[in-house]
């Protein structure tokens, strides 16, 4: 059975964990896997790769990699993929994946299916589940050709285990100069934040449209979070109106998120909304609207005004 | 310079069911996110950038009611390239790399993603198979120097990104980009009057076939429904007692 190729995202000082999720399809999969970096100045990434069972940690590294530009990327990817041989390619769903990947599967000639969440055999042929029509369906799909590209959604695969033995890392040589050149990097907004990644977290906090401005979501959907140790997460309504930044919105086009506790506070509950906590353990929503639909999937629902219920949970919170 | 934009036919997304393991259409709108990319082409027209606005489709007949809706919009000509396959991203991004050749836009912009199929890969295919610049999940976008390249600010999980791509390139639009227009009466009257142009494949020149199937669709399990909890304190003394997360 041919090798996987499995492209690894980092932000350039460290691997983004849950790419590295699609390691836990490919092994499922079955066969051996190869992990692909692309950068510059690749190698402490390269090296904090090599305990995850691949049979190599595969490096492209050069300047012209230094930004993670598609048309340059996804040359590189598929030049990798041609050069080993490989059938499938896997990445994690995420905004880099969603960018650069689609474009190698066209450069490579083959199919693509995003956000893989199950596989299943029949008959010695695997078909993949998908969620579709924002996550209300799941397709059961089948490819066809040897070579395929597939996204695997992170919260549906469990992180896997860092505890083999070294890999080698070896370097990717390609032709820098021929490298297509359309396409140029001009800035990137630099945010910190002391709360946890909102893919990462053990708790997500989201607000929606009635918390009103800036300052409020921050003291009141940053304030509980906070008291709880945990991230950050918003409706479109939300962000369209300036209350948080748009890598705060999680659903059907923002971030999924499968976190210990999910807590919705003036939040209705749109499908393109649930689209994206669906898999959360437990899920508290405040709604002053009974009928809300979000009450619909949560676990635990609290009928009333969030400007009142927000301060008193933060206070007991903080208290115990 | 020439727009070409491309929109897809998708059930109403506040309307789909799934009976006998298919998803069932009671309606059909133009899926939101090439809306958004019609309004973009119809802006960047309005403020004297653009000349023409050409629309693309691949569907059966049915979906001349959505090319209605574009041409409404203000869209100048419409084209469907009639196929009633279920088609997948790759064969639709070959069938759309035929339209541009014979097109030859400055710029083609569309959705970043289809609401019905939620693939995202349409935009960054075709970019590939025409070895043009893309810029993704775009909510911005400025023509630079005598319109050679576009300035994009594009949305991505780390928060905003600018690139700058040559020009001819491809743009898919994100949802902040901006907020289509409703169509006008007259706007509707007009579009009655607008020839829709139908090509096929074979005019096209171009041999596709999809590679991946459906094989069954289902609805996800139900979750459980929950408990409504009185006051602060029952919520709080449930997460730690019954779910213990706290
Ligand atoms: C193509 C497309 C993609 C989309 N993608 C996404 C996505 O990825 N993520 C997303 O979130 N949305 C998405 N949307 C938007 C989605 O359809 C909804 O419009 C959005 O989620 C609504 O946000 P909201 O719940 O904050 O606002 P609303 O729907 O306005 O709900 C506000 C809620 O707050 C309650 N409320 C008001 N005041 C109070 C108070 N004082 N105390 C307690 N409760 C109060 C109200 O009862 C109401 O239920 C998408 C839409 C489209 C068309
Ligand atoms: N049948 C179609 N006809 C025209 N454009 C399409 C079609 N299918 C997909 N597209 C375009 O490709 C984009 C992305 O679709 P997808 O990759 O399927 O999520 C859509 O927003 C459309 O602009």
């Amino acid at each position: 059975m041919a090798e996987s190729l499995i492209l690894i995202e980092h932000d350039r000082q460290q691997v983004k964990r849950p790419s590295l999720h699609a390691i836990t399809l490919a092994q499922q999969l079955g066969g051996e896997y190869a992990l692909l970096v692309l950068g510059h100045g690749m190698d402490g990434i390269a090296a904090s790769l090599v305990s995850y069972g691949a049979s190599a940690v595969v490096v492209a590294d050069d300047p012209a990699l230094a930004e993670p530009l598609a048309d340059r990327y996804a040359t590189v990817i598929a030049e990798a993929a041609r050069k080993r041989g490989t059938k499938t390619i896997l990445g994690t769903s995420s905004t880099f994946s969603k960018d650069v990947l689609p474009r190698a599967a066209a450069l490579l000639d083959a199919p693509m299916i995003t956000d893989v969440v199950a596989i299943e055999e029949t008959d010695g042929s695997i078909s993949y589940r998908r969620p579709i029509n924002a996550g209300s369906m799941f397709a059961m799909v089948k490819v066809e050709g040897d070579r395929r590209v597939l996204t695997v959604r992170a919260t549906a695969f469990e992180p896997p285990a860092a505890n083999a033995a070294p890999c080698p890392i070896s370097h990717f040589d390609f032709d820098a100069a021929s490298l297509p050149n359309g396409m140029q990097f001009i800035s990137r907004e630099e945010r910190k934040s002391d709360r946890p990644d909102l893919t990462e977290a053990r708790v997500v906090v989201s607000g929606g449209r009635p918390l009103k401005d800036k300052e409020t979501f921050e003291r009141l959907v940053g304030g509980l979070a906070d008291a709880l140790g945990g991230a950050i997460g918003a409706t479109r309504a939300a962000v369209d109106a300036g209350m948080a930044p748009n890598d705060y919105q999680i659903g059907q086009t923002g971030k999924i998120v499968a976190p210990e506790l999910y807590i919705a506070l003036g939040i209705s509950g749109a499908i393109q909304h649930l689209a994206g906590i669906k898999d959360s353990r437990i899920i508290v929503a405040i709604n002053k609207d009974p009928d809300a639909p979000i009450f619909q999937m949560a676990t635990y629902a609290l009928v009333g005004d969030l400007y009142q219920i927000v301060p008193q949970l933060i206070e007991s919170i903080r208290r115990a | 310079m020439k727009i070409l934009v491309s929109f897809k036919s998708v059930p109403d997304p506040n309307d789909v069911a799934v009976a006998g393991g298919a998803v069932s259409t009671p309606k059909s709108v133009i899926n939101s996110f090439d809306e958004i990319a019609i309004e973009e082409a119809l802006r960047i027209r309005e403020r004297g950038e653009a000349t023409e606005i050409v629309g693309a489709t691949i569907g059966a007949p049915a979906v001349d009611e959505q090319i209605r809706a574009a041409l409404a919009m203000g869209v100048d000509r419409a084209v469907r390239i009639d196929d009633s396959r279920a088609l997948d991203p790759y064969a639709v991004s070959r069938i759309l790399g035929a339209m541009v050749k014979k097109e030859a836009p400055h710029v083609v912009i569309m959705g970043k993603q289809a609401v019905d199929d939620d693939s995202n890969q349409v935009g960054q295919m075709l970019a590939g198979l025409l070895g043009w610049p893309q810029a993704t999940f775009v909510s911005k976008i400025e023509f630079l120097d005598n319109k050679t390249r576009a300035r994009c600010t594009r949305e991505t999980d780390a928060g905003l990104e600018v690139v700058e791509v040559n020009l001819p390139a491809i743009i898919t639009t994100d949802l902040r980009l901006n907020e289509p227009r409703y169509v006008s009466l007259p706007g509707l009257i007009k579009a009655r009057r607008k020839p829709i142009e139908v090509l096929t494949c074979d005019q096209l020149g171009v041999t596709v076939r999809p590679l991946t199937t459906v094989l069954s669709i289902a609805r996800p399990p139900k979750r459980a429904a929950g408990t409504r909890v009185e006051s602060v304190e029952e919520l709080i003394t449930k997460l730690k007692q019954e779910a213990k997360v706290l």
